[in-house]
């Protein structure tokens, strides 16, 4: 025995969940996203995830060594699913120093600035995101089209993205079937053969990575189907309203980032309500948000904007929705 | 099946020693008896250095609306009342007696014969339960004969007999059910008597299939006891989950079971009411079960009261090399003690062995929001809120969020994947907002 016997509070036992275990849980939920991205758009791809990784770990281990002077949490993972995340966001003929300069702005500003993991309000990916979309807003919208470009660095063979077509198609006062004629096949969608950001082009690979993180109880239901259920709930009400000013809701469901965001990004921990009642808040306000974008918005796609506004709501979510407090109902029989 | 709804989390059970046969131990040599025993005001010692004592004679009184009386667990001679270390793992009063033999009260009917014939009045059960000093052996010690007047205004209808024993490694409860069955039923029995109520309930998980078959065939004897089965949720055994999961109200916020007509005892005290009624034995010994991991014969072991437990460890085979904690109770709610030399007392379900490596608490990091501990919570509480404000010092924030209502489970620290001390902190807001309610009502 032990000279001394260790006297501390209960409860003596502790569960089998650690903040490595989740964070690295999310990083393998993402392999499948990873790799169809790579098999569709080759090496600009896996350069460009390789250095959104490296940055993300390398600034957060300069500031937590040099200006907080603290134990570097670079192990628990959550800096590489940052830069993970970041670099599926972008197109894969992005010039690698910008996004070395959205890996910074993700650390750096939204994240270590507030204090580290657990302290920030927005996603620190979608900060990122958001800052390259508006400095760089030419490169970050020319989408190179998947596999002709694998072996390409730059001078890609470029195209706009499903969402863009259709916005623009529309807009320029095109028919419906003409537009609709224009974007991949639904399959090609879901498989993930389009245009688009280099991670959010396959539905089935984020899906899977989803249902992982489910079962693994990293995230819950609540956010990821009401998000993608009222996306489908309001551009199927639009369609049934007006064919031939709306696309229809599948077309919404596999184009642009709504898989990616609400599987992976809405979903963050830190930035996400604390009650289930409060999840479903939030994945409807992020549902109603990016239809509202897409639809009548500036941009083609609103998923990024709709995530980051509803993480602002986040702190007035969590006082008005608290959890349902035992006794508090008294109906018994 | 049935359980709970709000929260509940899934340790490992390590029922490690659900097979072993309940085993009289030895006497000490010295018998320690802390004067405080059970929940209320401690006892007053009504013997003095040299008196000699039987087994089973009244040393200590209880002399407050909540407190108990004690009784001697072995024969010999008072040595001294004085103070010792106790299970608090403070120094307080204690009688402590040199031990001679084992000679006991002759009022006490040592016969072996099962007794079920039920003579004695309502009114004479429960003193008769008062004068044994009986208080919940499941752990809260509260005393019995208190639980059973039921307040002016309110009517008790069931009576539920708590056989969940939802902490991990504790096996006395389970041994009891298949070693003392008949007697626990006889127990429930007169606990119905007591309260009037002609219906009652024994709530057993399921991990206890053995202990369920048990009773239930058992009970086919006995009108009006049911064995109700409970899918296995920890903390299934706190008062209100376990009403709710068995007749589906709630305890309202503040109140006590009885508002909902129920009143919830402990099988091991069901067992000590069948010895003080029909047997006239007083409480004065217990099962303990010790075990762990590295325990070289883990056990259940009936121990005296005021027996060292460094006598039921050696029973079970020494204190392994690697122990770094001893548990007082289960590894959930137990409490850490600091010595060996602690006295077996009323409230002591088990002793729990840990390894130093699960002794050590984990890293602790920034709250990432994860949202487990409110998920988790039995009470529908926000624990990462509450240990917030109990951090910063706001008391009266803590108050708002019924910080009182926490029932001290652990499951919200079990479940924190950042290791945060929460129920620690929650234990502080509810020291001080509790001082503050007392300062207002003054």
């Amino acid at each position: 025995m032990a000279n001394l016997l260790t006297v501390s509070g209960s409860p003596h036992l502790h569960g089998d969940q650690t903040i490595k275990k989740i964070m690295w849980g999310v990083v393998i939920a993402l392999i499948p996203a990873m790799l169809v991205s790579f098999w569709y758009f080759g090496i600009g791809a896996l350069l460009l995830t390789l250095v959104s990784v490296l940055t993300c770990v390398v600034v957060e281990f300069i500031i937590q060594k040099y200006l907080l002077k603290e134990p570097n949490s670079i192990g628990n993972g959550s800096a590489v699913i940052t830069g993970i995340l970041l670099a599926l966001n972008v197109p894969s003929n992005l010039p690698v120093w910008m996004i070395v300069v959205g890996a910074i702005v993700s650390i750096a500003v939204a994240k270590m600035t507030f204090g580290g993991l657990g302290k920030n309000p927005f996603n620190p990916a979608l900060v990122g995101r958001v800052f390259m979309l508006i400095s760089f807003p030419v490169d970050m919208t020319s989408w190179p089209l998947p596999i002709v470009n694998r072996t390409v660095l730059v001078d890609a063979v470029t195209g706009p993205t499903s969402l863009g077509v259709v916005k623009e198609g529309l807009a320029k006062g095109d028919a419906m079937t003409d537009v609709m004629s224009r974007v991949p096949s639904y399959v090609d969608m879901l498989l993930g053969n389009m245009g688009g950001s280099f991670g959010e082009v396959s539905a089935i690979a984020l899906i899977l990575g989803g249902l992982f993180m489910l079962i693994r109880k990293i995230i819950t239901w609540h956010i990821p189907v009401t998000f993608i259920g009222t996306v489908f709930a309001f551009t199927g009400l639009l369609y049934l309203i007006d064919p031939t000013q709306y696309v229809d809701p599948v077309f919404h469901l596999l184009a642009g980032g709504l898989m990616l965001g609400a599987i992976f990004m809405a979903t963050d921990m830190v930035t996400s309500p604390m009650t289930k009642t409060g999840m479903v808040i939030f994945g409807i306000g992020c549902g109603l948000l990016t239809v509202l974008i897409r639809v009548w918005g500036a941009y083609p796609e609103g998923v990024s904007f709709a995530i980051l506004i509803m993480n602002a709501l986040v702190p007035l979510i969590n006082k008005g929705f608290k959890p349902k407090k035992f006794g508090e109902v008294v109906k018994n029989g | 099946m049935k359980t709970f709804k709000l929260g509940g989390v899934h340790p490992e059970e390590n029922k490690l020693s659900a097979g072993a046969a309940i085993k009289n131990l030895a006497l000490p040599k010295t018998a320690v008896i802390p004067l405080s025993q059970s929940l209320g005001a401690p006892s007053v010692p009504i013997v003095n250095k040299g008196d000699k004592v039987l087994t089973g004679q009244l040393i200590a009184q209880g002399t407050s609306f909540i407190s108990s009386n004690i009784h001697s667990s072995v024969s010999g001679t008072v040595a001294k009342v004085d103070d010792a270390i106790d299970a608090s793992g403070y120094r307080k009063k204690c009688i402590i007696i040199d031990v001679e033999g084992d000679e006991w009260m002759d009022s006490i009917d040592k016969s072996p014969e099962l007794k079920s014939e039920i003579t004695l009045s309502k009114a004479d059960i429960i003193a008769r339960i008062k004068e044994a000093g009986i208080v919940g052996l499941g752990g809260a010690t509260f005393p019995t004969h208190v639980k059973l007047m039921v307040p002016e205004g309110k009517k008790a209808e069931h009576l539920i007999i708590n056989a969940v024993e939802c902490e991990p490694y504790l096996t006395s409860d389970h041994r009891i059910m298949l070693e003392k069955g008949e007697e626990m039923l006889i127990g429930t029995k007169i606990l119905m008597k007591a309260l009037g109520v002609n219906k009652a309930y024994i709530g057993i998980e399921n991990n206890k299939p053995d202990a369920i078959a048990h009773l239930t065939e058992l009970s086919k004897k006995h009108e009006g006891i049911n064995v109700c089965a409970l899918k296995v949720k920890y903390p299934q055994g706190g008062e209100k989950q376990l009403i709710k999961a068995i007749v589906n109200r709630e305890v309202p916020s503040g109140k006590l079971p009885i508002e909902v007509g129920c009143v919830v005892q402990n099988v091991g005290t069901a067992y000590a009411v069948y010895e003080a009624v029909q047997k006239n034995k007083p409480l004065f010994e217990r099962v303990v079960t010790v075990t762990g991991k590295s325990v070289k014969n883990p056990g259940n072991l009936m121990a005296r009261i005021g027996t060292p437990i460094i006598a039921l460890l050696e029973e079970a085979g020494g204190v392994p090399d690697v122990t770094g904690k001893i548990i007082n109770g289960g590894p959930m709610m137990g409490k850490a003690v600091n010595s060996l030399e602690i006295p077996v007392v009323k409230g002591m379900s088990g002793l729990v062995l840990m390894p130093e490596n699960e002794a050590k608490r984990m890293r602790v990091e920034n709250c990432i929001r994860c949202a487990k501990c409110v998920s988790a919570c039995p009470m529908g509480l926000a624990p990462y809120l509450i240990a917030q404000t109990s951090e910063i010092g706001q008391e009266e924030m803590a108050e708002g969020l019924k910080v009182m209502d926490c029932i001290e489970c652990g499951s919200c620290a079990f479940t924190c994947p950042s290791g945060r001390p929460l129920l620690e902190n929650i234990r502080m807001a509810k020291n001080k907002v509790g001082q503050l309610i007392r300062s207002r009502a003054k």
